[in-house]
């Protein structure tokens, strides 16, 4: 039998697709919808959140940092509540990590403030004495990409139904409307700040990485 | 198996995929060893300013070594094995030749831009997946070609029937492609909105929960298509050609493959142990890792009783050496993984260095170890020369064994003392260790995985120059070595 398969390409790599897809039909697939759905009055992020959220994917915060609280006792002593599916039904991509060199930032919010993370991205160690973490001062200096992040937040919206409001649309000129809002919001986390670099982008009507980048950490509660 | 080949085969483009092959192996050994290094000495995190930190090369590292070392190894051998076992040269089809070599450049070209763009950080963050859509696009066009190729030349074989490497590596280009398009299903921001924004910019196409299942679905069984099942098909050609003995067994090459190809993608969610996946997916993932030690192990056994008799070459043929040595890695490996699987270990091990430590002895140990045997074997067939030095890859073994053990060891300890420590309580029930605690203990053992990094990146680079040398002063062969691999 296995012999007449092994003269006959077509029908070896045929069997061979079958056997490799069973796994993920029957893993995957069924619990697709169920596992997609959000918390009750769950709010999508924010644009700056969001603009956040895509430094926390540049720098690549994930290679140390997870943000998955498992259900142990150990873990919600250290950083909170268990993580709950739901939490994560607007992230795309999720970004649970893989590994704690550093800890967990799941609930980070709950526990840390604007002026402590501006405090520890200048230099960790001065925070957290024999930290290996390093200093990200280029966040400082870089502008944070709104404009991307707007266009996700709609693309979102338009493809995956995510509930942001009616303002917002595919076009520049609604982008243009909705620019303000998103200063504004930079604004408040800025007013904690000290770095001089930040208020003068802020003054000037830019967002510093590091602005978006602490929007959304403290969002993560 | 035939001692002088009537055919005259085309192994242009096996050396030109072998000359990628050193070279991103180098690359990816070295950005893994300065990433080693930053563990344990922060300061290096600031030679490149913003682009050196370890969260940006961490990727550069990971992928150059999947999607540039191992996958250039594939090609490489591949293109030399195919015509082999098929018996036909891959010369014979003009069309074959020139989709060959535009999936060479298209691949070269692609990988350094890719690489490029992981260090400016555009990343769509999935592990093993970050490249951003518009490389994606270029990574399926380079597999469809190589998948034309692959069909094209076994429509037009000699040998009728598929040899056990064919069946891993036609595997291997199926089950890629299907896990690398799904996986990667993302929509372009720029191109859903009226332009806005950055134009590589993409948002998957899942979220949360699922987004982590088919990431992880598709992390553990890249490992599954990339590291272990064209590997096994390499050395199922190549310890027989090197060793003159037949496969021990061809019921249990039935079954192993088989076995690996129903198994091996059901335990991808044993990454996802205690996370917000559904309980009986989880324990799934974990009964089918135990499983999968059946077909891992059948094929390493069936590759150290194919030596049965003929143990004495492991002492006259270095060669031989890597290849057994690689198979007991494996071994180790496909042990490993399934003990981490189970819920309790997992509890433990799972964001640990242990981690890194299991990946490192499957990879360094197996798939780096079997990959330059098989540039060992194939070079003096290639080049019509001799090794140019026994003394050198004896010394390089023997170098690079030490830096894995080294680097597993050290990793062992530092993922379990990390992962006691993290759940540690005193008498009245309150955590022992604040985090940092559990960071400045990891140093030692930090320094040691780094110090054999450097050993294993030195053991590269003498393999390096020993195909440099046999190239360009080996002996000249007068004609094609029989088995046993000629080296002076």
């Amino acid at each position: 039998m296995f012999h007449w398969l092994e003269k006959n390409p077509f029908f070896f790599a045929a069997a061979i697709s079958i056997v490799i897809s069973f796994a993920g039909l029957i893993e995957i697939v069924p619990n697709f919808s169920k596992a997609g759905r959000p918390l009750v009055d769950m709010t999508p992020r924010t644009v700056l959140e969001l603009a956040g959220k895509n430094v926390y994917m540049k720098d690549n915060c994930m290679a140390c940092h997870s943000q998955m609280i498992r259900p142990f006792k150990s873990e919600t002593d250290r950083y909170g509540d268990y993580s709950l599916s739901g939490e994560y039904a607007y992230d795309r991509p999720f970004l649970w990590g893989s590994k704690r060199t550093g800890p967990d930032l799941h609930r980070i919010g709950n526990y840390r403030t604007t002026d402590w993370h501006e405090a520890h991205m200048l230099n960790p160690p001065k925070i957290v004495p024999e930290s290996i973490m390093p200093a990200y001062d280029h966040q400082f200096e870089n502008e944070a990409d709104i404009e991307t992040a707007y266009a996700e937040a709609v693309t979102v919206k338009n493809a995956f139904h995510t509930p942001y409001g009616d303002e917002f649309k595919r076009t520049r000129a609604a982008w243009d409307a909705h620019r303000p809002k998103v200063l504004a919001d930079a604004k408040i986390i800025a007013a904690d700040m000290k770095d001089e670099r930040v208020k003068k982008a802020i003054s000037e009507g830019k967002v510093p990485e590091i602005v978006a980048l602490i929007a959304y950490l403290n969002s993560l509660k | 198996m035939q001692s002088h080949a009537a055919l005259e085969y085309d192994y242009s483009l096996a050396k030109k995929f072998t000359f990628l092959t050193i070279l991103f192996g180098f690359l990816a050994m070295l950005v893994g060893t300065i990433i080693a290094a930053q563990l344990a000495f922060p300061e290096l995190n600031y030679l490149l300013g913003e682009y050196g930190t370890f969260s940006r090369l961490r990727p550069i590292h990971t992928n150059t070594a999947v999607f540039g070392f191992t996958v250039s190894g594939i090609f490489a051998t591949w293109f030399y094995l195919g015509q082999r076992v098929l018996k036909v040269s891959i010369a014979e089809s003009k069309f074959l030749m020139i989709i060959g070599n535009i999936q060479f450049w298209l691949y070269f070209i692609g990988a350094l831009l890719a690489t490029v763009s992981l260090l400016f950080g555009v990343s769509s963050s999935k592990e093993y997946a970050q490249y951003e859509w518009p490389f994606d696009l270029v990574v399926v066009v380079v597999w469809v070609l190589w998948g034309l190729n692959m069909m094209g030349l076994i429509g037009i074989r000699r040998e009728k029937a598929l040899y056990i490497s064919v069946w891993y590596f036609l595997a291997c280009f199926l089950g890629i492609a299907m896990l690398y398009l799904f996986n990667n299903m993302a929509l372009p921001t720029f191109l859903m909105t009226e332009g806005l924004g950055n134009p590589l910019h993409s948002v998957s196409m899942y979220a949360g929960t699922n987004d982590a299942l088919v990431q992880w679905w598709y992390g553990h069984n890249a490992v599954a298509f990339g590291f272990t099942v064209p590997i096994v098909g390499m050395i199922y050609y190549f310890l027989p050609k090197e060793s003159g003995q037949a496969i021990y067994s061809y019921k249990l090459s039935l079954l192993s493959f088989w076995g690996l190809m129903f198994v091996y993608l059901w335990a991808g969610s044993h990454h996802l142990l205690w996370s917000t996946v559904p309980d009986w997916m989880q324990t799934m993932g974990s009964a089918f890792s135990i499983v999968l030690i059946l077909p891992s192990w059948g094929s390493a056994i069936n590759m150290l009783l194919t030596m049965k008799g003929e143990w004495n070459q492991l002492t006259e043929n270095p060669l031989i050496k890597f290849m057994v040595l690689a198979s007991t890695f494996y071994m180790l490996s496909t042990i490993e993984g399934p003990i981490q699987a189970i819920r309790s270990v997992n509890a433990i091990a799972h964001f640990t260095d242990w981690i890194p430590g299991h990946v490192h002895d499957g990879v360094l140990g197996w798939v780096v170890f079997m990959i330059m045997a098989a540039i060992f074997h194939m070079a003096p067939r290639m080049f019509k020369r001799e090794i140019y030095s026994r003394k050198l890859m004896e010394t390089q073994f023997w170098l690079q064994t030490t830096a894995v053990v080294l680097y597993f060891t050290s990793m062992w300890i530092a993922g379990i003392t990390q992962g006691m420590m993290w759940r540690a309580v005193d008498e009245y029930g309150n955590l022992m260790y604040s985090f940092i605690d559990t960071v400045s203990v990891l140093h030692p053992y930090y320094t040691i995985r780094a110090l054999s990094g450097v050993m294993y990146l030195i053991g590269f680079i003498m393999f390096a120059y020993n195909i440099y040398k046999t190239m360009t002063s080996g002996r000249v062969l007068t004609e094609e070595p029989q088995f046993k691999t000629p080296m002076a």
